[in-house]
């Protein structure tokens, strides 16, 4: 049977024939002539369904998601249950993805952890150790004295406790991240002191604010961590994302951890990655939002993205500005600059895509303006 | 930039001068290549690439022929197989300025006191003709044919042009004040070249002018040329056009002085080819002036003549370049002449660009700004968005819709009105001669009788009372007479905004008494119309190969799928629906009632119904399907559909098997019968559905939100007990007893528990009046077969309408610490935010009323706001998709030819064709056995 299914590796997709052998097995097997049959006619109504040369399927995919976008909501925060995290849905989702933004409205990840975590253990430490602390979490109070210019920052003992963190703690820290300063400890609080004396005070308040985004602890930019209970293990949904350095964290599942944020996952795991994460992002709102659209539509706005091996925004700066021609760029948006720059070059335009040929009444490259016909002349 | 706008003009010119060599030639392709010298002031020109020999042969060809026909008029209809090949953009030099310039222009007078154009002036005539009869001085044609010629002007003093000042500035800085050279030493240039090109490759053009200027700074040979060693200077650029070095002022002249130095191997450097432009050209020392014809008066009805923008731009231009000349020639001293020259630079600008930042634009008279060239082509109403890349028609016509479920699902019913102005042209020959010519006989006030007939060498004649005995006589074959539409005529039926394919779909035209566009209910989906007042476009195809591909591609039942999704897009609405839903429920007719149904709805063939009195609805509904039909499905409440060898067995019809988007049904019959058969089939289902509804009678009645007394008594309890246990929530968060939710504020975790409960006692509510209220009632019906409206409306009549939520909570918003005045402060009772506990049918209290109408303002916000963002989205993505087709071998390229997807969707396979995109492998091995 596998034998005969291989002769049809060539003819058929490999998703259609996994279906195929799926439907037999649940069957309980098929004979050798029936399956010939079933394979045999699928290639009939797969050559029959298959695209035509010619067809616009990029405005075919355009369509198919700009006409739904009329219709998506506005609102820009949803509350999916109780237990989930804010995230940007609907229309503004959509176009921050194919804007390729490299900030988001609500970066979030899915942390999925390794046993025994996922089975709960320890969860809500696990969890909260990833969560960001500042100095400013755990100061009660930033104070410059004017005379000394010293910044003293008196300390949440309490918290500090929960937290598992010591004064030597946040000296390291500091010192480490802030340049040109002098850290002491002092019990309750910890004092800096500029080491050049001719330090300006406008500086030091400069300075004041710096230290309160000292990074203490846990994984930077996560601002949120809510343990979840996802089928029969437990997951860390997070506001803020950070894949790189959760990635390398003990105890992640780093196989399934994801975040929403594509250009995280585009410098992390490359571009193969980040355009399987546009597709599942922008699928997953349109899902959210109750629309039918199908994959294959998304699929051709996630390549037209990433085919140049970056992400590249369908932006005037992004995929619009690689076009060849100068006269499509000029047509979508400033198209002086285009032309100008057209001009100082010497570009040559050599009319081969849809909106010149509209500009000078010519047959489009597309659909049926595609084929040539070539004649003999009479002799 | 100011011919940009008549390259189109320009090329067409070019083309009709080919025409006329050639013109009787058959299919020769000519690839004709324009060059266009693009930029700052562009300019076209076409190069005929034709050899004096091989037109010489053409035409005595073509007399042979002639010889032989012998025909009394000489067919002059002329085919062009000819296309712009390429497009070259460059700066235009002064020298082709010169060459190509008609006319000098020396003075800013336009009319003498006869109101003749002046010679010399801004409207010289041999600029091009702008008034009826005259003939070009230049090229002899007439208004409309002749496309206007350029002028000039010697500027007496060189001037920057705007849009050029960036890139005279870095070659400014990259190069030496001295010798012209680049700063980069000798042995370093090639070096850099690579790394020059990736810039350029990854940020264009500006990209490597950036990177040039980080190199010379990163070698540090800025300050001493690497060349002659002479030693540079600071250039800074005082917006918008001042150059400054080391505060000394450097004038145009020296700017242009320094740009003429710049070898062509280091302008190459800088991305500047010198074949297509010197970087001394972006100095102007003189001015095209554009035709008359891009700049045309208007004569106003006082008999005054108006100027266009450009023209009184220019005006102000040549003025003050004229005083500048007296004055340098005068030996004024140099202050004057350098405001002056100044005064030139400004108005040279704004003539360009009169949207500078740091200019004053230039204003009419009445203060309003003036349009000018960047104006003219910038932005939505812009030459290339508004006027190349969007065309108008002829042949349309537009006006108000209405339903008429009567014609068919790819018909469109036409007011006569419309019928008789609209054309199609048929080209008269011996065999339809006598029929074509009854329309003439009618003339154009009979319907239906022709407006025009067209000789042979073009000549359009109108037919009238008068011309319509001479018109008989006239014709022979060869003639065209533009009849009027008819039955059966193909036209393409559109409605704004066009979002998706099928907001253009291919009607046949029918003929209709009254005044509005006619269409069936059951294509309103796919146009996304109702009838509350909308508008549809018509237009009509005028030559056979637009017919051709209007009827092919673009007609009503090809787009039956949807290729979004793969299902059915259009199929039952409204009426439709639930006259069905009714039908094969549970109703059952009499023999003769049965085939009054059928024979309304359109069948003349009652063989299939059963042989017996009393007949089913389910029967009736079987006798449109096709006896080898078999399909097995699900209704809306997941109740089992089945139909077997064409018969309704089990199951009932309803939205969820008739309507757009959704069930398989339409699909596979779609997939077994075609899409002929397919869209017969489902206007004959949707009149069924109304010829049932007409028989039975169908209507909403406040009654039927009428609740008996005991579900009334239980509503309201239902609604008291919520309200208790929402007050106990707030007493237990007063308390400080409440439980937070995981990563939640206790706020926020009693807002989430009040807001649950609120939605919980609704559903509750509408629970109650889905088991209390009437099956039978129609408002029901509609529901439940899902043909309009769903339980929630009903339960929001006959019940209660619920928490009015915005952005997905209680309303919050208002003055401190409530909402409206008439509660308590920090009252966060369940009626104080936003709770309406009453039901349509008694009507809200004031307070509700508020509510409710907070909530249809935010969206009506919400969809006021969302309609520019998700339009925006839209003409991006179509911009940058739009190249994107599917090639011989399958994969998908752009139009530079890159591959985007080696194979579409990675099966190749068409979602239209597809059902629910997948190809059903299950159905098949099913059929297999």
């Amino acid at each position: 049977m596998d034998k005969l299914m291989n002769e049809y590796t060539d003819r058929l997709p490999k998703k259609i024939l996994e279906d195929i052998q799926d439907y037999v097995d649940k069957k309980g097997g098929i004979n050798q002539a029936k399956l010939k049959k079933v394979l045999d006619n699928t290639v009939v109504e797969y050559e029959n369904a298959r695209i035509h040369p010619g067809e616009a399927v990029g405005v075919i995919s355009a369509e198919s998601i700009g006409e739904p976008g009329t219709q998506m909501t506005l609102n820009t925060f949803h509350f999916a249950g109780v237990a989930e995290m804010n995230v940007t849905l609907g229309l503004p989702r959509i176009i921050e993805i194919l804007d390729g933004r490299k900030n988001l409205q609500t970066p979030a990840m899915e942390i999925y952890l390794n046993a025994p975590y996922s089975k709960g253990k320890d969860i809500k430490e696990f969890a909260l150790s990833l969560k960001e602390t500042k100095l400013s979490d755990i100061a009660l109070e930033f104070s410059i004295s004017l005379v000394e210019s010293e910044i003293e920052v008196k300390l949440d003992k309490e918290k500090m406790k929960s937290l598992g963190l010591t004064n030597s703690h946040l000296v390291n820290g500091v010192s480490k991240q802030i340049k040109g300063f002098n850290v002491k400890d002092k019990k309750d609080s910890i004092l800096l002191r500029s080491r050049s004396k001719e330090e300006s005070l406008n500086e030091v308040y400069k300075a004041k604010e710096k230290i309160k985004d000292v990074h203490i602890k846990g994984v930077k930019t996560i601002s949120q961590v809510l343990p979840v209970k996802r089928g029969d293990e437990y997951i860390i949904m997070t506001a803020g994302s950070n894949l790189s350095e959760v990635l390398q964290l003990e105890g992640v599942d780093a196989y399934r951890t994801t975040t929403n944020n594509i250009f995280e996952i585009w410098e992390v795991l490359g571009i193969e990655a980040a355009r399987q994460a546009i597709i599942d992002e922008v699928f997953k709102v349109i899902q959210n939002q109750g629309f039918n659209i199908d994959i294959r539509h998304i699929m051709l706005v996630a390549d037209t993205i990433c085919v140049s091996g970056n992400i590249r925004g369908i932006t005037r700066y992004g995929v619009v500005s690689e076009k060849a021609s100068a006269l499509a760029r000029a047509s979508f948006e400033t198209p002086i600059k285009h032309i100008i720059n057209a001009a100082l070059v010497g570009e040559v335009d050599e009319l081969n895509s849809v909106v010149e040929n509209v500009m000078l009444n010519q047959p489009v490259p597309i659909g049926t303006g595609v084929p040539d016909l070539v004649m003999k002349s009479k002799k | 930039m100011a011919a940009k706008k008549v390259k189109a003009d320009e090329l067409a010119k070019a083309e009709k001068k080919a025409d006329k060599v050639e013109a009787t030639t058959e299919e020769k392709v000519v690839e004709e290549k324009a060059v266009e010298e693009a930029k700052g002031e562009t300019e076209t020109k076409a190069e005929e690439e034709k050899t004096a020999t091989e037109v010489a042969e053409e035409t005595t060809e073509l007399k042979v022929e002639e010889k032989k026909k012998d025909e009394v008029i000489e067919p002059q209809e002329t085919h062009i197989y000819k296309r712009v090949k390429s497009i070259v953009f460059s700066v235009i030099s002064p020298k082709i300025i010169k060459d190509m310039a008609s006319a000098k222009i020396v003075t800013p007078e336009l009319y003498d006191k006869e109101g003749y154009p002046v010679d010399g002036g801004l409207m010289d005539i041999r600029l091009g003709v702008i008034d009826p009869g005259l003939r070009c001085k230049i090229c002899g044609s007439k208004l409309k044919e002749c496309i206007g010629h350029f002028g000039y002007i010697e500027l007496a003093r060189p001037v920057i042009h705007i849009k050029f000042v960036n890139i005279i500035m870095t070659v400014l800085k990259s190069t030496c004040r001295d010798c012209g050279r680049v700063l980069i030493p000798k042995n370093k240039i090639s070096k850099f070249e690579e790394g020059l090109d990736a810039a350029e490759k990854e940020k264009g053009i500006e990209g490597r002018r950036e990177k040039i200027k980080s190199i010379i700074t990163s070698l540090k040979t800025i300050n001493k040329c690497p060349h002659c060693k002479a030693r540079q200077k600071k250039i800074t650029l005082d917006k918008p056009t001042t150059f400054i070095e080391d505060d000394k002022r450097l004038s145009p002249i020296e700017i242009r002085a320094r740009l003429e130095k710049v070898i062509d191997d280091d302008a190459l450097l800088f991305g500047l080819s010198v074949q297509y432009v010197r970087p001394e050209w972006t100095v102007l020392t003189l001015l095209p002036i554009p035709p008359v014809t891009m700049r045309p008066s208007i004569t106003l009805e006082s008999g005054e003549r108006s100027e266009d923008d450009l023209t009184h731009k220019l005006g102000d231009i040549v003025r003050i370049n004229q005083r500048l000349f007296e004055n340098i020639n005068a030996g004024a001293p140099e202050i004057i002449v350098e405001d002056l020259w100044d005064l030139l630079q400004y108005h040279i600008t704004t003539y360009f660009d009169n949207a500078i930042s740091q200019l004053p634009p230039a204003r009419h008279r009445s203060g309003q700004p003036l349009k000018t060239l960047t104006e003219r082509i910038k932005s939505k109403e812009g030459r290339i968005r508004h006027n190349l890349a969007g065309k108008r028609t002829n042949f349309c016509a537009r006006t108000v819709i209405s339903p008429d479920p009567m014609i068919d699902l790819n018909e469109v019913g036409v007011p006569d009105v419309i019928a008789m102005k609209l054309t199609v042209p048929e080209r008269i020959n011996t065999w339809n001669m006598d029929h074509l010519k009854k329309f003439i006989e009618k003339g154009p006030k009979k319907y239906p009788g022709a407006n025009y007939i067209i000789r042979p060498d073009g000549k359009k004649k109108k037919i009238t009372d008068e011309t319509k005995e001479a018109s008989l006589e006239e014709i022979q074959p060869g003639y065209i007479i533009e009849r009027h539409l008819m039955d059966g005529d193909i036209a393409i039926f559109n409605r704004q905004p066009s979002l998706h394919r099928m907001s253009m779909m291919c009607h046949r035209i029918k003929v209709l008494p009254g005044k509005t566009l006619r269409l069936n209910p059951s294509v309103c989906h796919p146009y996304n119309a109702d009838f509350d007042g909308d508008e549809m476009n018509l237009h009509i195809p005028q030559t056979e190969e637009a017919r051709a591909e209007a009827e092919i591609l673009m007609e009503v039942q090809t787009q039956l799928i949807s290729l979004r999704y793969g299902l059915s897009i259009i199929g039952c609405v409204q009426d439709g629906i639930s006259g069905n839903y009714l039908l094969t429920k549970d109703m059952t007719l009499t023999k003769n009632e049965a085939i009054d149904l059928l024979a309304s709805v359109g069948m003349d063939n009652f063989s299939r119904l059963p042989r017996k009195e009393k007949i089913d609805g389910k029967e009736v509904f079987s006798a449109l399907i096709p006896e080898d039909f078999n399909f097995t499905g699900k209704t809306r409440e997941d109740e089992e559909v089945a139909i077997k060898n064409g018969q309704l067995v089990e199951g009932y019809m309803d939205r969820a098997n008739l309507g757009e988007g959704s069930g398989l049904l339409l699909r596979n019959i779609h997939k077994k019968y075609g899409k002929d058969f397919t869209i017969d089939l489902l206007g004959k289902i949707f009149r069924l559905g109304i010829e049932v509804l007409l028989k039975v009678g169908f209507t909403c009645a406040v009654s039927d939100t009428d609740l008996p007394e005991n579900a009334n008594l239980k509503v309201k309890e239902i609604l008291n007990n919520t309200k208790k246990e929402v007050d106990n929530l707030i007493g237990m968060y007063k308390d400080n007893k409440l439980e937070s939710f995981p990563g939640k504020t206790l706020e926020e975790s009693l807002e989430l528990r009040i807001l649950e409960t609120l939605n919980k006692a609704r559903n509750e509510t509408g629970e109650i009046v889905t088991s209390f209220a009437d099956k039978k009632s129609h408002t029901m019906v509609m529901a439940k077969s899902g043909a309009r409206g769903n339980l929630l409306n009903l339960a929001q009549m006959a019940a209660c309408v619920g928490q009015q939520a915005m952005r997905g909570k209680r309303i919050e918003k208002g003055f401190a610490g409530r909402t409206i005045s008439a509660f308590k402060k920090h009252d966060l009772g369940p009626e104080a935010r936003g709770f309406i506990s009453e039901k349509f049918k008694t009507g809200l209290t004031p307070t509700e009323f508020f509510f409710g109408a907070m909530t249809g303002r935010d969206s009506l916000m919400d969809t006021a706001l969302r309609t520019p963002k998700s339009g925006y989205l839209y003409r991006r993505l179509s911009n940058a998709l739009q190249d994107l087709r599917v090639n011989h071998d399958g994969s998908v390229r752009d139009a530079s030819n890159k591959v985007i997807q080696f194979s579409y969707g990675e099966d190749g396979m068409d979602v239209s064709k597809s059902e629910k995109g997948f190809l059903n492998v299950k159905r098949i091995i099913k059929s297999v056995g």
